[in-house]
């Protein structure tokens, strides 16, 4: 059990789960509080055709599934500002229109036959010292942005006309939130893949969420409960010999479901 | 002396106008209740008077054009599992122009718990706000409008969604406000017209203004008598 932590490709496993965790709690909280998680599973979903154009152009998969989820976040994000009333039209079109894109992409790929589950289950078991470098670097930035401009986005999230009233650019900060979203999902899909995306932005921080009496003590438990949602996953699958993401995810579920009961029993002590 | 002036004002969102040749003048200390049917274009009112809207036609003058309004918005139960604390909530208040890098800075935080007192909420600021009662919601909405030290403070609908002894503190807490800033208050609340508004104005479409010392005297109101709201709201519909 301990002898597989001596394997270079598990130890970047669990840096990267716990990276990931992090940036994801972040995230999720912002993503949960401002009801955007439809949106969230859209831009995980367009990042498909980033991942083909990646593959098509001999670009790093990172680079070309950013460059599509932040488009897809800077589309949705205009879209939702100018025709708030269709906007779950528009994000299931650009969520099927980025997926198709990119199973073209790749069968025009020439000799390249890739393994399409890993990218939407997740290959955290194929981490590169460069994806780790990638990672780190991405949550260092989301930290920083989230601490400079916390009063903003906390106002914004909360009550945007008010926060407009008070001189604060509201469109900026929804895109802004939106785009570190799209960021934060593409190295989430490299853990639990582009399909559990989204279990892993909420299923952490519906539990934060109860537990939290702000927004960055939220962000903080939700970063720690994924982490250990994670670190568990991965050896369960290790030691069942089961797909890592999907395992991830079901330990978390069966945590949500364990946490819900606990809670009620305790609701129902205090009754008594 | 006028804080607000509104001359000829005119508002649609669509062909129809919502507001129609509206002649409006808030002075400094009253206490003005808008009232009116819904849909008779009160909240359009305070939109433009915030300037959130902008006129079709007319014009909306301010005594000063930096003069600090505060604004308690309508829905106080918007968010409520969000989580905030009230003391985050007064905060926001701020317009932050000079604020340190991270985070408030002590004078901010300061001035949000001076706020917290003047509306007696501030043993509750660490508390989060979907566990505080309807009314004690409603008075952080007040504290957070009261951070940019307002002259005028607009609060829609102040006590739609709060029980009558919460109600009875929201009025008296801005009776005490009154003494030092401007309220202009929407509502359909026609006891707060009736003890603690100067000056009604009744909106559908057009407005119809009226002091209440003279109306009151109009009415004749004593304890004793037999009083109908229905009555006295169509007397002030009435164009006098």
């Amino acid at each position: 059990m301990i002898e597989v932590l001596s394997f270079e490709f598990m130890q970047h496993a669990i840096i990267a789960g716990i990276l990931v965790s992090l940036a994801s709690g972040i995230i999720g909280s912002l993503v949960v509080v401002n009801r955007m998680v439809f949106l969230a599973g859209g831009i995980a979903h367009t990042a498909y055709g980033g991942i083909g154009l990646a593959l098509f152009l001999g670009i790093p998969i990172f680079a070309g599934a950013s460059i599509f989820a932040v488009g897809a976040a800077l589309l949705m994000a205009f879209l939702t500002l100018k025709h708030r009333h269709r906007i779950d039209t528009f994000i299931g079109l650009i969520w099927a229109v980025g997926m198709a894109i990119g199973v073209i992409l790749i069968d025009l790929t020439p000799g390249y036959n890739v393994d399409l589950l890993s990218y939407l289950f997740g290959s955290i078991l194929a981490v590169s010292l460069d994806d780790l470098y990638y990672m780190s670097g991405l949550l260092f930035v989301v930290i920083i942005i989230v601490t400079i401009w916390y009063r903003e986005i906390l106002s914004v999230s909360y009550d945007s006309e008010f926060a407009s009233l008070m001189g604060i650019n509201v469109p900026l900060f929804y895109t802004l939130i939106l785009v570190i979203s799209a960021l934060t999902i593409v190295i989430a899909i490299k853990v639990v893949g582009l399909i559990l995306v989204i279990a892993m932005l909420t299923i952490p921080v519906y539990i934060a969420e109860k537990l939290s009496k702000n927004l960055l003590w939220m962000m903080f438990l939700s970063g720690f409960i994924a982490s250990v949602f994670t670190v568990l996953g991965l050896f369960m699958s290790y030691v069942f010999d089961l797909t890592s993401g999907a395992t991830i995810i079901l330990v978390s579920a069966v945590s949500l479901i364990l946490f819900l009961i606990f809670e009620k029993f305790q609701n129902r002590q205090k009754l008594i | 002396m006028t804080l607000i002036n509104i001359k000829n004002l005119s508002f649609g969102y669509s062909e129809e106008k919502v507001l129609d040749n509206i002649d409006l003048q808030v002075e400094q200390g009253d206490f003005l209740a808008i009232i009116g049917p819904n849909g008779g274009g009160k909240s359009t009112l305070l939109k433009l008077i915030l300037g959130i809207q902008k006129p079709r036609s007319g014009t909306i003058d301010f005594i000063d054009n930096s003069i600090p309004i505060g604004y308690v918005p309508q829905n106080i139960n918007i968010n409520i599992d969000f989580p905030v604390t009230a003391i985050e909530v007064v905060l926001m208040g701020h317009s932050g122009t000079k604020r340190p890098i991270f985070g408030y800075s002590t004078s901010e935080t300061m001035c949000a718990m001076q706020a917290l007192r003047e509306v007696g909420m501030e043993g509750y600021a660490k508390y989060r706000i979907g566990s505080l009662s309807g009314g004690q919601r409603q008075r952080v909405m007040i504290a957070r409008a009261l951070c940019s030290h307002p002259s005028v403070v607009i609060l829609d609908e102040p006590t739609s969604s709060i029980d009558a002894n919460g109600q009875k503190q929201i009025y008296d807490l801005l009776k005490e406000l009154n003494k030092t800033m401007t309220i202009i208050v929407v509502s359909h609340d026609i006891s707060i017209i009736m003890e603690y508004a100067n000056k009604v104005a009744y909106i559908n479409k057009t407005l119809s203004f009226h002091d209440m010392k003279q109306t009151k005297t109009k009415f004749s109101l004593h304890p004793q008598d037999h009083f109908c709201e229905v009555e006295l709201l169509q007397l002030l519909g009435k164009n006098s």
